[in-house]
């Protein structure tokens, strides 16, 4: 079930350079949200038409708002930087199933890459037992004190070396060597993939959020896909990032065909 | 408002609206009737079917461009008789008539797969011969006038419902093409599928779509997709479905006027999950402005002085 509806932008505002931080007033959406969706920001724009699907970053039901963090990507998320507060909005959501919260997990294992960090947070702040996060940016870092709040230990790595860690989160995990009973990440497919090998050699099960290009963002146009084992043949199939994921478990997910 | 007539005949199928959706743009409806009444639409036109499952193409599948989108899915399919199984049944739930797009990779696909849908509880069938992204069979019968006759001739034979023919742009004479496909037995054509091109990221210098390239639809190909319908609307008979950037009525009543008895849309859902219900709020607008008791008349009738 989801909500489309106008949104009122409460703030919007840059927290790295090329990251915004959006507030949305979004009683309805906001309810029915859980960490690891995304919502469509519909364009008014009659060049670039097709809504953009950006993951919730936190979710605050009492006050029905919803916190987006997005990177400026193309002529659409532009506009949607230059937006102030009070201007409406266009959304559809929540969209996509989120992470299945394991609440019997004692330890879990936090992985996220660039734009994949924002949808973890709500998570952290929703999941019980310990937990460790590992964040990776190219250069700037964001959303690293939030995480903190919620996290035993947060280790950082930037492509750069200019914050943390030099190199990318798997090299920083191989170095750091956690424990975990759990591991949720989200970011771009090589991580997911170098993430979820690390996951295996341990035993470690994995729940992995991918971004793909959209375009309906509710399962009709197929153009966003993910190869998944089929449940019952040897064989793979395509299956809809916005609808039956973004979150697909690392074990059913097929790499290389 | 009670005495406008929207009933419109699609090869003795009677819509209660000319709004259709665009095959591969609505799913199976199931999707959209969280925010569409399925009961308001004319008729559901439902993602390509083929005899067995197809995967469809590599990703990335899609690339936006100004004003429209280029896709290159390949017609990713779970098969006809899952199809069958799985989305008929959800689809009678509701007013409206069902029409079911099928794809193949020889005139031997197409048939079985009418043939599959000849007992099923459908409408009309719509044969696509003209699907860019697929490398055999799909456009490579549609780009020729003697092909398309030949594979709408035999497909038919196994066609217990109406067949729907539906054209591609990518031809040097459309008129010729729905010529092949009047003669060949179609009840009816549907134009146009999307137009073929491609987009390049200039800063990894390479192809966007993983298919190189694909096809383009939404606003940006109207004016090519009017120019068609009315060169085929010249060239036969048999009643036209036009489609090609439909994004509210006034775009509709234009496809009318250009000589469609009936139209789909189809990006326009993506940005707008209503947009099949503005395009049938707007036709009605249109008549009511200009004092029009029955679609029909609108079907062809312009003028050029």
């Amino acid at each position: 079930m989801s909500n489309w509806s106008n949104a009122t932008i409460i703030e919007n505002k840059e927290i790295t350079p090329g990251i915004y931080e959006i507030l949305l007033s979004a009683k309805e959406v906001a309810e029915l949200a859980k960490p690891g969706q995304f919502i469509n920001i519909y364009s008014s724009s009659e060049a670039q038409l097709l809504p953009r699907p950006i993951s919730i970053c936190e979710i605050n039901k009492e006050e029905g708002v919803l916190t987006l963090v997005y990177a400026v990507v193309g002529k659409g998320t532009k506009r949607l930087s230059n937006m102030t507060p009070k201007e409406t909005i266009n959304i559809m959501g929540p969209l996509g199933n989120g992470f299945d919260i394991k609440t019997e997990v004692e330890e879990s294992i936090i992985v996220g890459g660039g734009v994949g960090v924002p949808p973890l947070l709500e998570l952290v702040k929703q999941l019980g037992g310990r937990k460790i996060a590992y964040l990776g940016f190219r250069s700037d870092i964001f959303l690293v004190e939030e995480f903190e709040k919620y996290c035993s230990k947060v280790y950082i790595a930037t492509e750069d070396g200019s914050v943390g860690f030099k190199g990318n989160v798997v090299e920083l995990m191989n170095d750091t060597n956690p424990a975990g009973n759990q591991i949720y990440s989200c970011g771009p497919k090589p991580m997911l993939r170098a993430v979820n090998e690390w996951a295996e050699e341990k035993s470690i099960p994995t729940q992995l959020s991918f971004e793909e290009r959209m375009a309906c963002g509710i399962g009709a146009c197929l153009v966003c896909t993910c190869k998944t084992q089929k449940e019952h043949e040897p064989d793979w199939e395509n299956r809809r990032v916005c609808k039956d994921g973004p979150v697909f478990l690392g074990d059913e997910v097929v790499w290389d065909v | 408002m009670s005495n406008i007539s929207t009933k419109v005949n699609i090869a003795g199928v009677e819509l209660k609206n000319p709004v259709m959706t665009a095959s591969g743009t609505f799913g199976s409806g199931k999707e959209y009737s969280e925010f569409v009444d399925l009961n308001q639409l004319g008729a559901v036109v439902v993602k390509g079917v083929a005899n067995i499952p197809w995967k469809g193409n590599e990703s990335p599948r899609v690339a936006e461009t100004y004003g429209g989108m280029l896709n290159s899915v390949g017609l990713q399919n779970p098969g006809v008789h899952a199809f069958i199984k799985e989305d008929i049944p959800f689809l009678r739930q509701f007013d409206t008539k069902i029409v079911v797009n099928i794809a193949g990779r020889s005139v031997e696909d197409y048939c079985e797969v009418a043939e599959a849908l000849s007992h099923a509880d459908i409408d009309m069938i719509e044969l696509n011969i003209s699907c860019p992204n697929v490398k055999e069979g799909c456009v490579s019968f549609g780009v020729n006038p003697l092909t398309v006759e030949d594979v709408t001739r035999e497909v038919k034979k196994y066609c217990k419902q109406p067949l729907i023919v539906k054209l591609s742009p990518n031809v040097a004479d459309i008129g010729e093409i729905a010529k092949g496909a009047e003669a060949g037995g179609a009840d009816a054509i549907s134009l146009i599928n999307t137009l073929l091109g491609m987009a390049i990221d200039i800063h990894k210098r390479k192809p966007v779509l993983a298919n190189i390239m694909g096809g383009l639809s939404g606003p940006a190909i109207k004016p090519v997709a009017v120019r068609m319908v009315y060169q085929v609307a010249q060239a036969v008979k048999v009643p036209i479905i036009g489609m090609g950037g439909i994004s509210n009525g006034d775009d509709a009543v234009e496809f009318m006027l250009a000589g469609a008895s009936a139209v789909a849309v189809g990006t326009a859902n993506f940005f707008n999950p209503r947009a099949t219900m503005d395009v049938k709020e707007g036709i009605e607008d249109y008549m009511k402005k200009y004092n029009i008791h029955n679609v029909k008349e609108l079907v062809g009738n312009i003028t050029y002085i």
